[in-house]
């Protein structure tokens, strides 16, 4: 495989986004875009606004049924199958039945002649409910024993013990926010009715299986009944994982109660308020190490605020823990993770799946103890790499590219000129007294594969015409991210046509059955994969056909540019698939793939659950305003490892992009919810994602020169859905350095995300601290961080 | 009188005379037109994805200025041309910022694009603008995008965005120049009846008298707070004045003593007065919403309607603005600051509407000064606005005139730190230590989404602090994080050695 590269002629390419002219004319048709069919209804969803969780006591829908336009009115009653629109454990009602759990759960649904008259008759309802307490973080949901999964946990030899022992001990509390998903276009599904109670489900979803499903299953039908299609989403970060079942759901039983086409799009305020988000955690951590910075030993705790239901808990949590290591050896370990139930809305995927509160868990452990022996966080951070002897995870599993960490690091630390700019931060802050300068260099190293063993497997169906142009379809998504287009440039290559010839098709559960959400950075590991067995099968069979017509070796037998060069001889495609359909061989196939090597088994937690790693490096220099807490990032670099990129310039749009959003998430990103468990930033007005101008004025982004994944992936690359997420943590802890520069050898109490509001009240704490160290007979400020010695 | 609106698309003059007193432009394109390129991200005019373009005589030239269609009134259209991102491309050719975003990987899901297209075509055919990064997100602070992280948009912006326009819309703009002209008859315009009706006066005597028969009709002038009434409220209005055809209301004049901002005149109007005024206001002025809410968005209306969203009104208000006001009875004069009586209302009586806004220029023995705190730096609503106008006497403060927002229910003046200043000199703040100490009991701040009661108490004294380190002489690049634009590809780390 390795001699590949030289003679590819699509694969590794930038073409560009296959939509890319029709997104910039307006012509790329989401859904709520396609033309309505004749009588289409319009669905909303109907709550009570006052309520947070407690007992339904009645329920007055006499108003809303009333409005003229309004077709039906939905509760729990009507839906014919069963009510619930989870994933797996049974937990998410579709309409709430007696009880409300959380701020915005649906209770009923409005199907009207309009969307507007739909809305408006939505707010007639009349609740009367009797308030119970709400459980709403993670530290009441843990005091009162509330979880929606058990406890979990893995490790390595004795940490208590070995804490106890270790020759320096730290340890504290971070908080560390959620995430709102914030994909530009909202939850959206349109059902159209078929013949013998059947169901056509246009859904916004990175996971038409599990709509086809629910939908099934929220009818009472067979599964062969429901078809469910997606060609494009506009955005969905793991948003549209599980959290576009409800909307398919209701849309499909309100098309099946009226025998019309239903439409439901959310609002975006409901939206905001209804659906999961990235997992707020409390994390508990305490480590012990040498006076070299060495670890010797680490403990973890990790308390997830789930929401009301399991949801996608059980992998995000168990991720959050696989990730806790970031790209460091612990000797001695206990992970342990509490999967807490409360009264807020079911937190669910967001890319990087729980990776990156794991990560920056331990980026900041980093910083702690670098602080506390006084060196350079970047250096105990390379003593504590992954190495040729030092190479098990916590959880066993060997990293067997700790070399391409080594590498990938000092390079970024050469070419981000580290050394010399730390000690340019270190005489910007002497002399300046209200702002101040932090620099940090984190690596990544993120898992790819679902930990979720049966999900790693996916398919494709490649058609060849007789005219020599290609239809492709598989079980992927696409919500941008480019997969479309990678897995055209696969079967592209192994066709020899050029991109022109290969019509993508919409993703449908009835071309490409049973697949695994496109998620876990996997879609174009797994489905471009399944396309090339495909396209290799149908090549296989035109060889064979040619090599006995022509009589001449299948070695001489070349496809490339739309042609087959036989021997001397050059034939179009379309002759030769001409001819081979005349000579009936099978033109078409279905490609099966399934991800080799992973033997994860979370009951004795042992075995392998990734069947690779990707790695990259972050080096962040921000400056804070010590008096407003105000920040800006002045220059990224970013070194990140994607193996033998399948399209560089796609790669690199998902590195900037991930790293985008997980900035944004570690900074202005903020969930407010007020004391009575009530939502309040529910809206881009209130809920601040970043803009143009937050990303660095410098900001410089390079593929790593890999040498290829060295595990057989699609033409040895590497997924890049989720790991450049985490190359956001150098942010974090750069401004994490630079409150520490106000008090030298004290750690900072920072959480995420960092607010102007964090960053001033992270600067106050540490100002105390330092007055607390010069004036060291006075009575020490209490800090409320849970930071000893 | 007139019972439909006019205005251009693709060349041809729109005449629609069933204009729902509350209807959107997004509304019209989408479920009216069936023109589904231009999307609804948000319904509330903060994601720009709903951006489309709005051409406009302004002093007898066509400018192209990108507006939230979610949240423009259909009527808002009469006299203008509307451009959406289908109207770009010429025979299957790609528009110049269509080319460059596609050929720089500037879309992935694609959902914002055509949003950043209809901005990017605005900033296309805008005279005048540096060729900078600073100029392009500045441009682009209300279009937001989740997929991209900004740097190809910002880059197919640089590269396609700074050439002289040379469009299908230049060519043509001489001929849409005199439609606009025509399209502009002076008539009043009212479609519906008495109960409910949408009506745009031609002058002031038109406006006191439709206003004077209808006090319970809601006067709109940029609908940037209305429109969400109308989308997220679902509010009822079954009566609505636009009043952007009013002649001469949108006057911006400059004096020596001061500007005259007319109650229509759009925060983009009045930008470049506002910075002549002073380089902190224009500042300001350009993190006011967004290049789509200055565009609609007035300071008459912000003032009127008594927004809580107001960042102007304090720095207006520590300028010493004055407010003008009429109605059927006559006109009167307030200082702004009396304007604002309690959390959502205003001294402004049945009928009485806003008219125009004098905002004195500081003098010469004066200092100004004003910072906005708020999460995000760009199209963010500030935690806490702090306003300063420090009068000197050599180092020595004289009279200072404090305003700030965020700090109560309206925007509000720091009394106690005013008089306490009187006395102290810029240059020792030994002498500011009364004033630091009277504002944190000029007001009680309450905590919300946007920021805790401590946040906002510590941060107005910092504030206070920094605006008479500044007045004491400490450079601004020593107290800011923005402000003196970096130089691109560079570190700022330079700038400290």
């Amino acid at each position: 495989m390795t001699g590949e590269t030289s003679t590819l002629a699509i694969v590794r390419q930038s073409v560009r986004h296959d939509s890319a002219a029709k997104h910039v004319t307006g012509q790329a048709v989401y859904i709520d875009d396609m033309p309505e069919p004749a009588g289409t209804l319009h669905v909303v969803p109907g709550w009570d606004r006052a309520s947070v969780c407690g007992r339904i006591l009645s329920l007055d829908l006499e108003a809303v049924r009333a409005t003229p336009g309004v077709v039906a009115v939905l509760t729990a009653e009507d839906v014919p199958g069963t009510n619930d629109c989870s994933s797996a454990l049974g937990d998410d009602p579709v309409l709430a039945k007696g009880e409300i759990l959380f701020f915005g759960q649906v209770v009923f649904a409005v199907v009207a002649t309009t969307r507007e008259i739909a809305r408006r008759a939505a707010r007639k309802a009349v609740f009367e409910v009797e308030a119970a307490t709400p459980i709403l973080t993670p530290d009441q949901a843990a005091q009162a024993d509330s979880m929606v999964l058990p406890d979990y946990q893995f490790g390595r030899g004795e940490s208590a013990a070995a804490l106890e022992a270790a020759d320096h001990r730290l340890s504290g509390t971070f908080r560390i926010g959620g995430q709102e998903h914030f994909y530009l276009e909202g939850q959206v599904a349109l059902a159209s009715p078929a013949e013998d109670g059947g169901m056509h489900v246009h859904s916004s979803t990175q996971h038409p299986t599990e709509i086809q499903h629910t939908v099934a299953k929220v009818l009472g039908v067979p599964d062969a009944l429901v078809t469910a299609e997606v060609r494009r989403m506009g955005g969905g970060f793991g948003g549209k994982e599980s959290q576009a079942n409800q909307w398919a759901a209701l849309a499909a039983i309100a098309a099946a109660r009226t025998g019309k086409p239903c439409k439901l799009r959310l609002d975006r305020d409901d939206d905001m308020i209804m659906t999961g988000k990235r997992h707020d955690f409390r994390v508990d951590w305490a480590v012990g190490y040498g006076s070299d910075g060495v670890i010797q030993a680490t403990e973890f705790d990790f308390l997830a605020r789930c929401g009301y239901s399991a949801d996608l808990s059980l992998g995000v949590n168990d991720r959050t823990m696989f990730h806790s290591d970031s790209s460091y050896f612990y000797p001695q370990a206990t992970i342990r993770s509490r999967r807490l139930k409360t009264n807020t809305c079911s937190n669910t995927a967001f890319r990087g799946f729980g990776g990156p509160q794991g990560m920056v868990a331990a980026e900041r452990m980093m910083e702690a103890i670098a602080i506390s022996l006084g060196e350079d966080a970047l250096s105990v951070r390379k003593r504590n790499f992954y190495t040729a002897e030092r190479n098990l995870t916590p959880y066993g599993m060997p990293v067997e590219e700790h070399e391409v960490l080594h590498d990938l690091v000092a390079q970024l630390e050469a070419s981000s000129d580290y050394w010399v700019r730390r000690e340019k931060v270190r005489a910007f802050n002497q002399h300046n007294a209200v702002l101040k300068k932090g620099l940090a260099l984190t690596p990544v190293k993120f898992g790819i594969s679902f930990t979720l063993k049966h999900l790693n497997q996916a398919g494709a169906l490649v058609h060849l015409y007789t005219d020599g142009s290609v239809q492709l379809n598989h079980g992927g998504t696409e919500m941008g991210q480019g997969l479309y287009t990678k897995v055209a440039q696969v079967v592209a290559e192994e066709l020899g046509v050029t991109l022109d010839r290969v019509r993508i098709t919409a993703t449908n559960t009835s071309k490409v059955p049973n697949t695994a959400p496109t998620a876990a950075s996997s879609g174009t590991d797994l489905n471009g994969m399944a396309a090339r067995i495909a396209a290799r099968t149908i090549r296989d069979r035109l060889v064979a056909f040619l090599s006995e017509r022509h009589e001449c070796p299948a070695e001489a037998i070349l496809f490339r540019d739309n042609k087959v060069i036989v021997a001397d001889q050059a034939f179009s495609l379309a002759q030769v698939a001409k001819e081979a359909h005349m000579g009936r061989v099978h033109l078409s196939d279905a490609g099966f793939y399934a991800t080799p090597k992973i033997t994860w088994d979370r009951e004795t937690a042992t075995g392998r659950p990734f069947f690779y790693f990707a790695y990259g490096a972050a080096c962040a220099e921000v400056t804070i305003d010590t008096m407003t807490g105000e920040m800006t990032v002045d220059r990224v670099d970013l070194l990140h490892d994607v193996g033998h990129s399948l399209n560089p310039a796609i790669d690199i749009g998902q590195i900037e992009g991930g790293f985008v959003q997980g900035m944004g998430w570690l900074t202005t990103e903020e969930l407010v919810w007020d004391d009575k468990g009530r939502l309040r930033t529910h809206a881009p007005s209130t809920y601040k994602i970043p803009t143009a101008s937050d990303i660095p004025a410098d900001f410089r982004v390079r593929l790593y020169e890999s040498k290829g994944n060295p595990q057989e992936t699609i033409y040895r690359s590497k997924a890049v859905g989720e790991p450049p997420v985490m190359l956001a943590n150098a942010v974090y802890c750069a401004i994490h350095d630079a409150v520490a520069s106000l008090a030298p050898g004290e750690v900072p109490d920072l959480n995420a995300p960092t607010t102007p509001e964090e960053i001033l009240r992270a600067v106050r704490l540490q100002r105390a601290k330092a007055h607390r160290t010069v004036a060291a007979s006075a009575p020490a400020p209490v800090s409320d961080s849970g930071e000893t010695d | 009188m007139r019972e439909s609106i006019r205005f251009l698309r693709k060349g041809e003059v729109v005449e629609v005379s069933d204009v729902a007193p509350t209807a959107t432009v997004l509304d019209y394109l989408r479920l009216t037109c069936g023109a589904t390129g231009t999307k609804e991200g948000c319904a509330e005019g903060d994601c720009g994805a709903c951006t489309v373009a709005i051409g406009r005589l302004i002093d007898g030239k066509l400018v192209y200025q990108p507006v939230n269609s979610c949240i423009q009134l259909l009527g808002q259209l009469d006299g203008a041309e509307l451009v959406t991102v289908e109207d770009l491309a010429q025979d299957d050719r790609l528009h110049p910022v269509q080319q460059a975003m596609a050929d720089l990987h500037g879309s992935q899901c694609g959902f914002c694009t055509p949003g950043f297209i209809m901005t990017l075509f605005c900033l296309y055919h805008a005279e005048g603008q540096s060729k900078s990064r600073a100029t392009v997100t500045e441009w682009l602070a209300g279009n937001l995008c989740r997929c991209t992280g900004y740097r190809p948009i910002v880059e197919a912006a640089l590269q396609a965005c700074f050439d002289e326009a040379d469009d299908a819309f230049t060519w043509r703009g001489r001929d849409t120049a005199a439609r606009l002209a025509q399209l502009d008859d002076g008539r009043d315009v009212l479609i519906g009846d008495g109960e409910s009706f949408f009506a745009s006066p031609a002058s002031l005597e038109g406006l006191g008298a439709l206003y004077g028969q209808h006090p319970d009709a809601t006067l709109v002038a940029g609908a940037t707070d209305v429109g969400l009434w109308i989308t997220k409220h679902l509010k009822s209005l079954p009566k609505v004045i636009w009043l952007g055809r009013i002649a001469g209301l949108d006057r911006v004049e400059e004096t020596a003593s001061g500007v005259l901002v007319g109650a229509t005149a759009t925060f983009a109007a009045c930008e470049a007065a506002m910075t002549r005024l002073s380089p902190d206001l224009g500042a300001l002025w350009k993190r006011i919403g967004s290049r789509q809410v200055r565009a609609s968005g007035t300071v008459g209306g912000n003032i009127a309607n008594g927004s809580p969203i107001g960042d102007s009104p304090p720095a207006l208000i520590a300028l010493g603005a004055t407010l003008e006001l009429q109605s059927h009875h006559g006109d009167r004069t307030l200082p702004l600051e009396d304007f604002f009586i309690d959390y959502g209302r205003q001294d402004r009586g049945a009928g009485e509407f806003v008219t125009g806004l004098f905002v004195p220029r500081p003098a010469a023995d004066q200092v100004f000064r004003c910072y906005k705190i708020s999460k995000r730096f760009d199209q963010d609503i500030s935690a806490v606005m702090g306003a300063f106008l420090f009068t000197l006497e050599g180092a020595r403060i004289t009279a200072a005139r404090i305003a700030f927002g965020g700090m109560a229910g309206t925007p509000k003046r720091a009394i106690g730190a005013e008089a306490a200043l009187v006395g102290a000199t810029v240059e020792d703040p030994a002498t500011w230590t009364e004033a630091l100490k009277a504002i944190q009991s000029d007001y009680t701040p309450l905590s919300d989404m946007r920021a805790s009661a401590e946040y906002r108490a510590e941060t107005a004294r910092a504030l206070l602090a920094k605006a008479l380190m500044e007045a004491g002489g400490t450079e601004a690049a020593q107290l800011r994080l923005r402000g003196a634009e970096k130089p691109a590809g560079s570190s700022t780390l330079e700038a400290a050695e």
